[in-house]
């Protein structure tokens, strides 16, 4: 586990000096911007739209990343070749894994938290006060986080068995997908033949949900999130990622490299 | 022979290819092979022979269709036996968002060192290998020959017993071979075994105890550089001067080189030879023994390994 550790650290300080901090700058000038426009917007929605439009930036710009420089943690150390020196290491393949998903979450909790503080100044400057409902903004931020790192783990497998632009297309599918899961299950299974309700069900389980996380309208509304929800999505982000890495490890561990 | 550091027994990989991947080309096929502790033992064989399959079979890289191996006594899937394993991949490539001191000191993690250790194994390291002005720089800056260094540098940084080095001196200069070369016999010196993969025949000739040719996958000849082309021993060479005109038969199977002669004949041949040139006025320089190189013992298994993959062509099997 340390030596995964170690790996993390170092896939942090690449995302660094790869300038992927620099997403800051693009939401920084977004919410300065937002702040500005809000101020020209009747009195009582300046907090829905700022939360609004913090969150889904928070969130696009975390997708973004996820999916693009989640596919290239392995892939890029096995196009360069970089991975060679390393695993001549005492280093395990599973380790390696471990450590390139431990580093991206790491950049992306940095990157989020950032984001996260800004939103809150930006509030702070259109409201002229924080309140203890605005919390929730917090907990809506950890959700984008685990969501975020969902995604990785799923970048990381397809890039395990697949070259990059499939992993993106894959990755982004299965995204896209996990955002309406809630309506297959919603989906009428008394029409449907015995066999076809069954698949629908069991896909419906297994495709991650994504939409679980979202809980942006409540965010922006003030409302308060259950403490159930915040345990629940924690063990499902937990739990999910958990099988997805060790698919991935257990394909990886297998792969003969270039 | 003192005890193998590296067994290799039955080593075979096959890469599947074509649609399907029903089709199977052997890239190495049943690999015997064993080197002794100690010893620098050197892997010679044309692009595609399979030298570099067989060294990332050895590391893990790719796995083996068939067979096994063995390093100090271990099975090659324990990973735990990498401590005592430095390896250069060729022509290699990292971190380029690193400096050369960050990279060692990254790789230097991974082993069971101290931070003080850590730290005075990297100056050490890169000192040896004439990076130490440099090792504030990003790699993405070095050159070819700078990166085989600071590959070097990372293979040997933990004081491994054994090194697997794959094209050492490949991208480097005449400076740069003879360092690689100066580090290898030191490694030599400290007891520790080096196995190296090389195009270049006669750094092998220079530094190795025993050689491997391979060719087409499978090897065709291991021992001492001089044992191997000893094999194809072949005649003698006069050199001699000659001043003024002569008619002598021989001097028309001399071969002229600036102001002397050089001249090839059999052993049995040999006196009677120099009799004659010396009758026709030359001055005999030297007389020396003809060896085959061991590029000459290379290029006759790869000629043959042409010829025969041709004859298979043509036989359409």
């Amino acid at each position: 586990m340390r030596r995964a550790g170690v790996v993390a650290l170092n896939t942090f300080r690449e995302a660094v000096r790869d300038r992927v901090l620099y997403s800051l700058v693009f939401f920084a000038l977004l919410m300065m911007a937002a702040a500005v426009a809000v101020g020209q917007i009747s009195i009582g929605i300046e907090q829905t739209v700022i939360v609004s439009l913090g969150l889904s930036a928070i969130s696009v710009i975390g997708v973004l990343i996820s999916v693009f420089i989640g596919v290239a943690l392995v892939s890029k150390e096995m196009d360069k070749r970089t991975l060679y020196a390393l695993l001549a290491k005492p280093v395990r393949r599973w380790e390696f894994l471990l450590g390139k998903f431990g580093g991206l979450v790491l950049t992306l909790a940095v990157n989020t938290a950032a984001m996260a503080l800004g939103l809150l100044l930006v509030m702070l400057y259109v409201k002229h006060s924080l309140e203890r409902s605005d919390a929730v903004v917090l907990v809506a931020v950890y959700f984008i986080l685990l969501k975020l790192a969902l995604i990785v783990a799923l970048a990381l497998l397809f890039s395990c068995f697949t070259t990059p632009l499939l992993a993106i297309l894959f990755t982004v599918g299965l995204y896209i997908v996990g955002l309406y899961v809630q309506e297959l299950r919603d989906l009428p299974v008394e029409v449907m033949s015995p066999a076809m309700a069954a698949f629908t069900k069991w896909l419906s389980h297994l495709l991650p949900n994504f939409e679980n996380f979202n809980v942006m309208a409540m965010a922006a509304h003030g409302r308060a999130v259950p403490g159930a929800l915040i345990l629940q999505n924690t063990l499902y982000a937990v739990v999910y990622c958990t099988i997805v890495l060790t698919a991935a490890a257990v394909v990886f561990s297998r792969r003969n490299l270039k | 022979m003192q005890g193998s550091a590296i067994e290799i027994e039955n080593l075979t990989k096959e890469y599947p290819f074509g649609f399907l991947h029903l089709k199977k080309k052997t890239s190495l096929e049943g690999l015997n092979m064993q080197v002794a502790t100690g010893e620098v033992f050197g892997f010679i064989g044309p692009n595609g022979a399979g030298k570099s399959t067989t060294i990332k079979l050895l590391m893990r890289l790719i796995f083996p269709t068939a067979g096994s191996a063995r390093i100090l006594g271990k099975p090659i899937s324990d990973v735990e036996m990498h401590r005592d394993i430095g390896y250069l991949p060729e022509q290699p490539y990292f971190y380029d968002y690193l400096t050369a001191a960050e990279m060692l000191g990254y790789f230097a993690r991974f082993q069971d060192l101290t931070a003080a250790d850590r730290k005075d194994r990297v100056q050490r390291m890169l000192k040896k290998v004439g990076l130490d002005t440099a090792h504030k720089i990003q790699l993405r800056k070095y050159s070819k020959g700078m990166l085989q260094r600071v590959g070097l540098a990372q293979a040997i940084l933990h004081d491994p017993k054994v090194v697997i080095l794959d094209e050492p001196m490949s991208g480097l200069d005449p400076l740069g071979r003879r360092e690689v070369r100066d580090i290898i016999l030191e490694l030599k010196r400290d007891g520790k075994t080096v196995m190296f993969s090389t195009h270049i025949l006669s750094d092998a000739e220079m530094l190795c105890d025993r050689v491997g040719v391979i060719v087409g996958g499978r090897l065709r000849g291991v021992g001492a550089p001089g044992t191997l082309v000893d094999m194809k021993t072949q005649g003698m060479e006069i050199l001699f001067e000659l001043r003024g005109a002569s008619n002598a038969p021989l001097l028309s199977k001399a071969a002229r080189t600036g102001a002397c002669y050089q001249l090839h004949v059999a052993e049995e041949e040999l006196y009677a030879a120099i009799e004659q040139l010396r009758g026709a006025g030359a001055r005999i320089l030297s007389v020396s023994q003809v060896k085959a190189t061991l590029e000459e013992f290379f290029l006759n298994l790869v000629e043959a390994d042409r010829a025969q993959a041709s004859a298979v062509e043509v036989s359409g099997k």
